[in-house]
């Protein structure tokens, strides 16, 4: 009997764990490059919205997939114009898309399901008959590459220099604002394909339902002290203890203090009481080129 | 053959400020050439140009005697110089190999770094000049001057066979300076060319074959080190005779206002940068801080004034231990930065840290009336120029901003005031005003610490001299015994070190 | 005169920014098939043609006022406010905490009793960032954003766990002592809606402000901390002490914000009751450049964008106004930076 609880917690944690991977993955590529994107929490909403649209209408999932990380680059492309180009405030963009994908998400869900709040059902991975979760795999395997593009190629190295010193960067002729524009897009991809996930996961979409994983998914990254494979440790804890509330209802603690958990953990980190926090250098501050 | 020849070039910033006129500068291929001058003389700017980061108005760049036109970084790089700037371009949280590679990374298909390759290469340039690095640390965790030393790496990686060093001893020990002067020698002996610019003439006289003077923008000299010496070279910076200080009468009280004793002071990086520091200075007398930036001065006012802890030692006002309420006049060496908040009204700067005082304000209310009229009667006494006393303080020129951040801390009641830089930037009118305003109060009998670059400033001002050199004071002077040229020595630990 | 041209120039630049929103916005209605001009005229028209729907507007602008002014506050000082959402509903539950525990006392008590437990509450909330800013030196935004979580999973905790009432997400109600009335009870105008007196207290709080930052010494020096930290320093002011305050004043006022629901309307405290006013409110400051009565009139025009949302529903989903404002917030910001007003340009 144990070992069947223990197991189905396990896969349960994991599959928990996906949605909050994927978006802090790529807020880790946005924040190394020194682009805040807040946005996260919109594209995984645009991306599940997305998923489930392309694969109603072609009851494909690869294309649904497909739908997912380009509605998520799309919307990273907006952050990029906003905060990279014209330099405004990357904090307010990130919230200003966040009403934006709620409003479009609820509006075309209207529109084409009659419904603003509930899509109608979609196939899932399950028509894929694989006897493992495929995602999961495909998570490991992300994680994997994004470890090893931001410590070991050329791209991370110069998108590392380009979050903590853009000056320096600049004087050996990186374009700095490039490798920012690749670090966001690709932090768009993958919370639009964690979106996708949330579609498939729930069969619909159900507007709102990212839920606040894009902002747990910022905490992860800076609990992980921007690094990767931090990140994805913290996104496990928080996916165990999700799974922990889910298993066990009267724990004696209230459900609300465990949602309370990851931000929590991320202020007493942000606070420098777990080590130093230090956020990329020039996080946040868009580059200028002087003279 | 000469590995830099630069014709003609001239360069002017807005409208009237010449930083190049007409410079010729040439320097012989495998020589070590020492570029000097004062601070704003046109050192900086001129290599700015020869490393494409700035466009020459006019003149011509040829480089292994071929015509070259350098319009960037890269293509500096492409004809074989490279620079190390003042101020290192380096990231803090990478190792030094990742440094020395960034922008010019050797990769796989995959585009994953082949860093096998970059180190052996690295490893050959460090073994061939001789620098010793441990290639693996990141830079955040190293020294300065080994944070330089990879500055030097990187540009040997690219293959430069011109260096030119932007003030390389400006932040070194003197231990890491003899280090950095090995490997410069290592690299000329091998046939790279040098180029040095560098305020310290001691340095010069040392390590260089030849050197070439600036002043304000000219090219006023060539030398062959060997055959100059430091009163030669001193002449050449400063220009001719200097007059001496124009006397002002004798007017000390008797009682001392500010008792410094055995200050010791850490900067930003937690280096000590004003070393045991002793002095006082009495009423009605102005003490006068004379150094070139960096050797401790912005740091010893900030602790007197309370912006900066005291490591060891103490500051007394009046035998009394200094107080952080204790109000102290105090004008910023950079008004932008600390003296004005350029979106307020002139009248609001005038407020500015003295808002509390009784007469501005009560708990609740801002006395408007009282902050107008206040005003109004500063801008009459000091002559400030402007439109309104509600106007903008950013619309007021130069030297009418200023006089606002004077008028507003001479007329703080205290006794101590604490002067920095006061006529940077300023015009004649405007400084012989301020210079005035200083001799005013010197006369009501407050004791004023005035630190400045400018000699003359400081020669007319002070009733004593202190020249700080390496966090130290080494000298105290008599203006009316010395003159620009003295100071000048002490200025450059060319004496009293 | 400088102030002035910059503010014409402000104003006339925002109005550009909401024109070209609204023709982003069209672009939408169109590829559904409606006619925007027939959308966009109904929007106002059934808002601002009659008096119900003039007191919806101003009920819907009424807690936008006081976050838009929190925000405003905390950007005065140089700080980022993200967290008005979590102060909001932090101070409308001790609001209605108030209402209902201390039912026996006279409306004369109860009524400023209830409106200063919620500034207490919203201050507290607030303060914890300040103090992190302050003492650990780490930022207020995501401390904010954090903190606006917290608290949500915190009054659920209240309402659901404490002071429940079964088969609700609401407190229980707060005693009649604690109402504050409706306009239309009173005056008989705007008939039908909720507009209550609480609107008062939100322009008492824009009229605070105003003599805050510009008539007190306090205020003088909040303002100055956010136009040059550097030059505070040297003028002496205590940076740290005026961020606490700065975030708790600006915690207090968001605070208040409850009092348009649960004083002036439901009575009670309901979860999911702020619908993003914290969120709204930094569109609000940003666009009205931070100025107490530029907000009120900003606020307005998103009440009127809410409640005009449920006007056009049959013909168009109201959800086109999220979208609207999401765009707003995105062009000012943009324009600004193309036209180089004033506005933020990096978040430290």
């Amino acid at each position: 009997m144990d070992d069947i609880l223990n197991i189905a917690f396990f896969l349960q944690a994991l599959r928990i764990t996906i949605p909050y991977l994927l978006p802090s993955l790529g807020a880790t590529f946005s924040e190394k490059g020194g682009v805040i994107n807040i946005a996260l929490e919109g594209i995984l909403l645009v991306g599940a919205f997305s998923t489930t649209v392309g694969t109603f209408y072609t009851h494909n999932i690869f294309i649904g997939i497909l739908c997912g990380v380009i509605s998520g680059v799309l919307i990273g492309l907006i952050h990029s114009y906003v905060a990279i180009t014209f330099k405004a405030n990357q904090i307010v963009s990130g919230i200003a898309i966040n009403i934006l994908a709620l409003g479009i998400t609820k509006f075309f869900c209207k529109i084409i399901f009659n419904s603003s709040s509930n899509s109608e059902r979609i196939i899932g991975l399950e028509t894929l008959n694989l006897p493992f979760n495929p995602f999961i795999i495909l998570c490991v395997i992300i994680l994997a590459l994004s470890y090893i593009s931001i410590y070991k190629t050329k791209f991370g190295l110069r998108l590392r220099a380009a979050g903590e010193n853009p000056e320096a960067a600049d004087s050996l002729g990186i374009n700095v604002n490039k490798m920012r524009y690749i670090g966001v897009l690709i932090s768009g991809a993958l919370s639009g394909l964690g979106g996708s996930w949330l579609a498939f996961n729930q069969h619909s979409f159900t507007d709102g339902m990212s839920a606040g994983r894009g902002y747990i998914a910022l905490a992860a990254m800076i609990i992980g002290k921007w690094n990767p494979l931090g990140a994805a440790v913290a996104c496990l804890l928080f996916g165990f203890a999700e799974s922990f509330t889910l298993q066990f209802q009267e724990s004696g603690i209230p459900t609300q203090f465990i949602q309370m958990l990851p931000y929590v953990l991320t202020i007493i980190v942000l606070a420098g009481f777990i080590g130093k926090a230090t956020p990329p250098a020039a996080d946040g501050i868009p580059y200028e080129k002087k003279d | 053959m000469f590995a830099v020849e630069m014709k003609s070039i001239a360069k002017k910033f807005g409208d009237n400020f010449k930083a190049n006129d007409c410079v010729d500068f040439n320097v012989q291929k495998g020589e070590i050439h020492a570029l000097v001058g004062e601070n704003g003389a046109g050192k900086t700017t001129l290599m700015k140009i020869l490393y494409g980061l700035y466009h020459a108005d006019e003149g011509k760049i040829s480089i292994n005697e071929k015509e070259v036109e350098i319009l960037s970084p890269s293509e500096a790089i492409k004809v074989g110089i490279g620079m190390v700037h003042q101020h290192f371009m380096l990231v803090e949280p990478l190792t030094v190999s990742e440094n020395i590679i960034l922008g010019d990374e050797t990769t796989d298909k995959f585009g994953i770094i082949d860093y096998t390759y970059s180190e052996k290469r690295i490893i050959d340039i460090t073994e061939r000049f001789n620098i010793n690095v441990d290639i693996n640390a990141r830079v955040e965790n190293l020294s300065v001057g080994i944070q330089q030393k990879i500055e030097i790496l990187k540009i040997l990686y690219r293959n430069a066979d011109i260096l030119i060093l932007d003030e390389p001893t400006a932040v070194l020990t003197p231990q890491e300076t003899d280090e950095l002067f090995k490997t410069l020698k290592e690299l000329k002996s091998k046939g790279k060319t040098i180029i040095l610019i560098t305020h310290k003439l001691g340095e010069v006289l040392s390590i260089s074959d030849r050197v070439s003077v600036l002043r304000r923008g000219k090219m006023v000299g060539e030398l062959q080190t060997k055959s100059t010496n430091r009163d030669e070279l001193a002449k050449l910076i400063v220009g001719g005779e200097i007059d001496f200080a124009a006397s002002i009468e004798s007017v000390i009280f008797k009682n001392v206002i500010l008792t410094v004793e055995n200050l010791t002071v850490l900067n930003d990086k937690s280096t000590e940068i004003v070393k045991n520091v002793s002095f006082q200075i009495k009423a009605g007398e102005i003490l006068g801080i004379a150094g070139v930036e960096g050797n401790g001065q912005s740091e010893l006012t900030e602790a007197i004034t309370g912006l900066r802890e005291i490591q060891m030692g103490n500051i007394k006002v009046k035998e009394k231990e200094l107080k952080n309420d204790y109000p102290i006049a105090h004008i910023p060496a950079d008004r932008y930065k600390h003296g004005i908040v350029m979106d307020y009204s002139v009248s609001e700067n005038i407020a500015l840290g003295r808002i509390r005082e009784k007469r501005f304000s009560t708990r609740l209310a801002i006395n408007l009336q009282e902050i107008k009229e206040y005003t109004e009667k500063l801008i009459n006494e000091y002559d400030i120029q402007l439109q309104n006393p509600f106007q903008i303080i950013s619309g007021l020129s130069g030297g009418n901003q200023q006089k606002v951040v004077v008028a507003r801390e001479l007329t703080k009641e205290t006794d101590l005031i604490i002067v920095n830089h006061p006529t940077r930037g300023l015009d004649i009118k405007a400084s012989n005003f301020v210079h005035s305003s200083l001799l005013n109060e010197r006369k009501k009998g407050k004791a004023i610490l005035l630190v400045s670059s400018d000699l003359s400033e400081l020669l007319s001002l002070s009733d004593r001299i202190a020249v700080m050199y390496n966090g130290k004071i080494s000298a105290f002077l008599n203006p009316h015994d010395t003159n620009e040229r003295e100071i000048g020595l002490y200025m450059t630990g060319l004496r009293g070190n | 005169m400088n102030i002035l041209k910059k503010n014409i120039a402000n104003g006339l630049g925002t109005v550009i920014a909401i024109i070209i929103s609204l023709i982003i916005g069209s672009l939408f209605i169109a590829v559904i098939g409606k006619n925007p001009y027939i959308v966009y005229l109904k929007l106002f028209i059934d808002t601002l043609g009659n008096t119900y729907g003039i007191g919806q507007v101003l009920f819907k602008a009424t807690p936008l006022i006081l976050t838009g002014l929190s925000v405003a506050i905390a950007f005065k000082a140089g700080l980022f406010n993200i967290g008005a959402e979590g102060q909001m509903n932090i101070g409308a539950f001790a609001t209605a905490w108030a209402g209902f525990t201390f039912e026996s006392l006279p409306w004369y008590f109860l009524i400023p009793l209830s409106i200063t437990a919620g500034f207490i509450g919203g201050a507290f909330w607030a303060s914890i960032a300040g103090v992190l800013k302050a003492r650990f030196g780490s930022h207020e935004v995501i401390n904010t954003i954090m903190l606006n979580f917290i608290a949500l999973a915190l009054v659920s905790y209240f309402v659901n766990n404490v002071y429940f009432v079964p088969a609700t997400i609401h407190t229980p109600e707060i005693s009649q002592n604690a109402y504050l009335q409706r306009f239309d009870a009173l005056t008989g105008l705007f008939k039908g809606s909720p507009f209550n007196i609480s609107f008062i207290a939100a322009l008492l709080a824009c009229l605070a402000m105003y003599y805050l930052i510009w008539k007190t010494p306090l205020g003088y020096e909040i303002n100055t901390m956010g136009l040059n930290k550097n030059a505070a320093k040297y003028a002496k002011m205590d940076i740290k002490k005026l961020t606490v305050l700065s975030m708790a004043i600006a915690g207090g006022i968001a605070g208040l914000g409850g009092l348009n629901f649960v004083n002036g309307y439901k009575h009670y405290f309901e979860l999911g009751f702020s619908e993003n006013a914290g969120y709204i409110g930094i569109a609000v400051a940003l666009i009205a450049r931070n100025n107490p009565f530029g907000i009120i009139i900003v606020s307005m025009f998103f009440g009127i964008l809410e409640y005009g949302g449920l006007a056009i529903n049959t013909i168009v989903p109201k959800e086109i106004v999220t979208i609207l404002q999401g765009i707003i917030i995105l062009t000012v910001i943009t324009l600004s930076r193309i036209f180089d007003w004033e506005t933020l340009k990096s978040t430290k």
